[in-house]
């Protein structure tokens, strides 16, 4: 297999501690080597920047919400839509891209792994459909568990045992990766049109709280031993005052150590929590809470959060926090899609024009920046904009600028028609620190693949280590323009995957040969929960149990993570 | 008392369903499809015998059908013909600009036609297309 | 001896049952009894059986109206050649065949620049323009039959189309919350003909046809505790709209199906768009759904697959090098009307019985080629006919309910001798098509 050798790049490893110093960097069969033969190709990096393929730690990019959102928008494929190329698939969509399309940009930018952030198990054949046809990224999914069913009654019982059982059978049959909580208790309710907006409003008919249901999967998931921790958007998303329901969530983790064989540190992700951050009592006083947030978060080791960054464009929305999307279209008006899946979740999508004339809209954008700028350990602190929720992935490399450069950051806060009132609702304007590029590469490389349990594997140019490899036309010590930060980072010079070469100068020079990562959690037999599957199955359920699972051939390259959890 | 107007509409029947599964081309297919259900009281107005064949014509076509009593009536001033090759030799083709034919709410004219024959579904379908039409 | 395979999935309509059981003969060859299907379901899985009267290998049309066999390497050839000659071939249908297969399809319309489109082009594709529109409150059918007290079946008669539907969804089920079934439900059918479905209802509201946007205005007012004008609406009496209105309003989870009454008559789109709304505004007083009853097992599957590859759910026109998507202008009916295309290929459908007439002999004029188990009108006017296997019954493939919950169906019996897949002869295509292209 090939062999590289990318000579005299300046190298970002937070896994390597290496601090933008000139280093080799040598690829042979896929991974991170010491050395290489003469015979392998060079790559001249003098001047440029060289870091790990960056890991997308949490998008909606694949599955039936994402794809409803594509086909009841077909505005959204206006203007852009790219023709077929000669490595490429023809390739459309601004803020839901088609699945090429997905590939292709992340790609593109240097990501070189992708979290599908929300899967629903019923739906989970769909989703890994649309991961194959994803080119040259890493995959993997995380099913929904905050509102099913089975996971309600046995937490409600106590019976840990039983959910360990049922949480490690839901991995495996729809081959998902890790725990997502989204508005627990809450999409339940909606069944009903109805929510849980604290953590402690008991579930209509199940009697279970939102908080003894994170709590409880939180416990499952270290038991367990799962490389990722439970992955949270918690109750309240969106509205004025609702950071006190964020910081009653945090709370739920304190002091609880991680159990792990990943070198996983924490035991709560909590996701976009721009949008969990907000203070006052109504839009008019509507503020920042970003710092009270951010003071548990430093505090607390035990925790790492992604930004959910609004980027100021037309976007969509879309989530499995149901009652949040009905309650958006009473809003903005825009048209509402919504899906309520039977014992297990509900989704909802709305469109959303983040207007930068918008006093909220500009207040959320300072929100987002303001949590990494406040983040003492930018290993615990992951750029996302929950795409395409706060806006597209492909808009990463302007919160890149926006986090590295103050300059760009006051410029837009003293564009903004409502200036004023919105400097007085944050505290941005007086913010002036500028995230380095190792900082960066901590936040979007290291830091994420370290609380996924895998950063053996992905963001670090450590001996053995995937040779997932990205050189940037940038020179930090030289750059003086914060539109060089967005334009360098929004077209990589080149980017491995798996050791082989996949961009050339912003163009797809190979489609890889890419992976579905999931986890086998090996529990003791139990029967108990596989009678309760099949009585469920049989009278609740309109699918049959056999029908249920996903076969092997939808994840026909699969990279197994095996966790003995006996 | 020999031809009359009315609104015609077409759709699925269980019949329609199990013969297009057991062959489009058998004559059960014929027999389910290449029909016209009219109410008693448009029976009436036409002056036929039920079970006797008719032919429909439309802005868009004619074709002869099986005239028989409505089995999902009382409708008057509403004809029903299961869909397939028969409807569709006087369905609407006006989409409005959506895309979607007609294939519901056309007017039609039925008259008596007696000693005419119901079409097989590929005989009609052929000599429509490669017939002097 | 016989074998007994079980969690079968029907491929007939949208409804996707996946509890067939069926029995073949120890050599797995040939279908001796379907258990659970409807009658159409259980036609399909018996006649597929009858290899005797099978198609089994490709067919040309002679000079003189004839067909001849031929191999299905000629017919391979003669597919990627028309596909390729033509500037905008038109490749529709797909509704009846595997996501596998589809995909294998649109990489071939990417290359020759095709239009595809599927079956909702005369179906729910008024439908998907609503939702495009104004978006869509909907719920898997497990919701349905676990929580919904009050169903609307409006324009569309499922004890014909979808037989079994009401049965393991919408009226009889107990579900968890639905305990007493059909007692504790609340039906609405709303059909210009009192159908085998309405004599199932509690009411049946015979609106005058082709006047359903009116009536579904009317109920979005009397929703809102408007005041209606006039005595009748829609053929009508005002007083049973209020009643249908507060009964809609008192249940505790509502869902409205419906059909081709409303996407096919006058009104179209806008008649799904009102019903949307209604059943958005019906959400400020209790929870209500609506869902599409989908006709083909498999065109929501088609959906999907073009949704996520190219963007847009049907009538997708790549014939620009790029995917667009103008249902009247890109669609498979107004393409034909207006002789736009010039080569046609058909896949799992039957558009020869199913399109306007003056749309079929368009297809008879063009080069053409229809790929179907079945002998159908379509297959009888294409110059060449290649039969393949029955998906969900001799080859297995992901298909999509008219939730949009994925289902994998089984192969349970084998094909007849020498017989390809769908998907096997699309590969095969497609490899020709890339070899064309290159010289």
């Amino acid at each position: 297999m090939s062999e590289y050798i990318i000579k005299n790049g300046t190298v970002y490893d937070p896994k390597t501690s290496v601090k933008g110093e000139a280093k080799d960097i040598c690829i042979k069969d896929g991974k991170i080597v010491d050395k290489v033969s003469s015979k392998a190709k060079s790559i001249d990096a003098k001047g440029k920047t060289v870091m790990a393929g960056a890991v997308e730690v949490h998008a909606h990019v694949a599955g039936p919400k994402v794809n409803e959102g594509r086909n009841y928008r077909p505005e959204d494929k206006l203007f852009s839509y790219k023709p077929t190329g000669k490595n490429t698939r023809m390739s459309g969509g601004f803020s839901i891209p088609t699945t090429f399309k997905t590939g292709y940009e992340y790609a593109k930018m240097g990501y070189t792994t992708v979290m599908e952030a929300a899967m629903p198990p019923l739906y989970a054949r769909h989703v890994h459909e649309e991961i194959k046809d994803t080119p040259i990224v890493d995959e993997a999914a995380f099913p929904v568990f905050g509102n099913n069913w089975f996971v309600f009654e046995y937490l409600k019982n106590n019976e840990m045992d039983n959910v360990m059982a049922y949480i490690s059978w839901l991995l495996r049959t729809t081959k998902g990766y890790a725990i997502k909580i989204v508005n627990p208790g809450g999409s339940e309710a909606w069944g009903w049109g109805e929510n849980c907006n604290t953590i402690h409003d008991p579930v209509p008919y199940f009697d279970i709280t939102p908080a003894e249901i994170m709590k409880g999967l939180l416990t499952a998931n270290e038991k367990l031993g799962l490389p990722h921790s439970i992955h949270v958007h918690t109750n309240n998303l969106g509205n004025p005052g609702n950071y006190e329901t964020t910081l009653d969530t945090f709370k739920l983790s304190q002091g609880i150590k991680p159990t792990n064989k990943f070198g996983r540190e924490q035991v709560l992700h909590h996701t976009h929590v721009q949008f969990h951050s907000y203070g006052g009592d109504s839009w008019a006083n509507f503020e920042s809470k970003a710092k009270d947030v951010m003071d548990y978060v430093n505090a607390n080791k035990n925790m790492t959060i992604d930004l959910g960054c609004v980027t100021l464009d037309e976007t969509t929305t879309m989530t499995a926090d149901g009652p949040f999307e009905h309650h958006l279209t009473t809003l903005n008006h825009l048209k509402w899609a919504n899906v309520d899946v039977e014992l297990e979740t509900s989704s909802g999508i709305v469109p959303y024009v983040y207007d930068p004339n918008i006093k909220v809209c500009a207040i959320q954008w300072a929100i987002g920046l303001e949590l990494a700028l406040y983040a003492k350990d930018p290993m615990r602190t992951f750029v996302t904009t929950d795409h395409p929720n706060a806006g597209p992935f492909t808009r990463y490399p302007r919160i890149f600028k926006w986090l590295m450069s103050d300059k760009s950051r006051q410029d837009m806060l003293k564009g903004f028609k409502n200036s004023d009132k919105v400097i007085a609702a944050t505290t941005l304007a007086s913010l002036d620190r500028e995230i380095s590029l190792y900082e960066l590469a901590q936040m979007t490389r290291a830091g994420p693949a370290k609380s996924l349990g895998l950063g053996h594997m992905f963001g670090g140019l450590d001996k053995g280590m995937d040779a997932d490899v990205v050189i940037y036309d940038f020179d930090e010590a030289k750059n003086k323009d914060p539109e060089q930060i967005e334009k360098a980072f929004s077209a990589a010079e080149y980017v491995f995957k798996s050791g082989t070469l996949v961009v050339d100068h912003g163009e797809i020079v190979n489609n890889g040969n890419k992976r579905t990562l999931w986890v086998d959690a090996k529990v003791p037999e139990n029967t108990q929960v596989e009678r309760d599957v099949q009585m469920k199955f049989l009278k609740y359920y309109s699918v049959n149990l056999n029908n249920y699972e996903v076969s092997d051939h939808y994840v026909p390259n699969p990279y197994v993570i095996e966790v003995d959890s006996n | 008392m020999s031809e009359i107007t009315i609104n015609l509409i077409s759709g699925r029947t269980i019949q329609q369903g199990v013969s297009m599964e057991g062959g489009k081309e058998k004559d059960k297919y014929r027999l389910a499809c290449g029909i016209i259900e009219i109410d008693e009281s448009d029976f009436k107005r036409l002056g036929v015998m039920k079970n006797t064949n008719v032919k429909v014509t439309s802005d868009f076509g004619s074709v002869v059908v099986k005239a028989i009593p409505a089995t999902q009536g009382p409708h008057p001033g509403v004809a029903f013909i299961p869909m397939g090759p028969w409807a569709n030799k006087v369905t609407s083709t006006e989409t409005y600009s959506t895309g979607m034919p007609t294939f519901k709410g056309v007017p039609i004219t039925i008259e008596p036609a007696p000693t005419e024959k119901v079409m097989s579904s590929v005989d009609l379908v052929r000599s429509y297309c490669f017939g002097d039409n | 001896m016989s074998k007994t395979i079980t969690d079968v999935i029907c491929p007939f309509c949208g409804t996707l049952c996946d509890d067939l059981i069926v029995t073949t003969d120890d050599d797995g060859k040939k279908i001796l009894s379907v258990d659970n299907a409807c009658a159409i379901g259980a036609e399909k899985f018996l006649h597929s059986s009858d290899h005797a009267h099978r198609v089994t290998r490709p067919r040309k049309m002679q000079e003189d109206g004839s067909y001849k066999e031929i191999s299905y390497d000629e017919a391979i050839e003669h597919t990627a050649q028309i596909l390729v000659k033509a500037k905008k071939p038109l490749m529709y249908g797909w509704s009846s065949t595997s996501c596998e297969a589809q995909s294998v399809g649109h990489e071939i319309a990417e290359l020759c620049g095709a239009i595809v489109d599927n079956t909702a082009a005369v179906c729910h594709g008024t439908t998907l323009i609503a939702v495009q529109n104004v978006g869509i409150p909907s719920c898997t059918l497990g919701e349905v039959k676990n929580r919904a007290d009050r169903v609307v079946f409006w324009g569309c008669n499922p004890a014909h189309a979808h037989p079994r539907h009401m049965s393991r969804y919408s009226i009889f089920p107990r579900g968890y919350f639905t305990g007493k079934g059909h007692k504790q439900r609340k039906i609405i059918v709303v059909d210009p003909r009192p159908t085998d479905t309405s004599s199932l209802a509690d009411v049946h509201l015979q609106v005058e046809q082709g006047y359903d946007y009116e009536l579904l205005q009317a109920l979005r007012a009397a929703v809102r505790g408007e005041p209606l004008m006039g005595d009748v609406i829609a053929g009508v009496p005002k007083e049973k709209v209020y009643e249908a209105a507060d009964m809609l309003k008192s249940g505790r989870f509502g869902v409205i199906f419906f059909g081709m009454g409303v996407t096919q008559s006058l009104g179209k789109d806008h008649n799904i768009d009102a019903a949307i709304c209604l059943t958005k505004d019906l959400n400020d007083y209790t929870k209500f759904s609506i869902i599409a009853m989908r006709g083909h097992y498999n065109v929501t599957g088609s959906g999907q697959v073009l949704g996520w590859q190219f963007g847009f759910p049907y009538s997708v026109d790549l014939s620009r090098g790029f995917a667009r998507y103008n249902p009247g202008e890109t669609g498979s009916i107004e393409v034909l009307k207006r002789q736009e295309a010039d080569a046609v290929f058909v896949l799992g459908s039957d558009p020869g019985a199913h399109f306007p007439m003056r749309c079929v002999k368009e297809i008879a004029r063009l080069p053409s080629v229809a790929i179907d188990p079945h002998i159908t009108p379509t297959t009888e006017i294409c110059d060449v006919h290649v039969p393949v296997a029955f998906v969900g019954v001799e080859v297995g493939g992901n298909c999509y309910r008219m939730d949009n919950v994925p289902i994998e169906s089984r192969k349970v019996v084998e094909p007849p001798e020498g017989m390809m897949t769908d998907q096997e002869f699309l590969s095969a295509v497609l490899k020709r098509v890339e070899e064309l292209k290159a010289n």
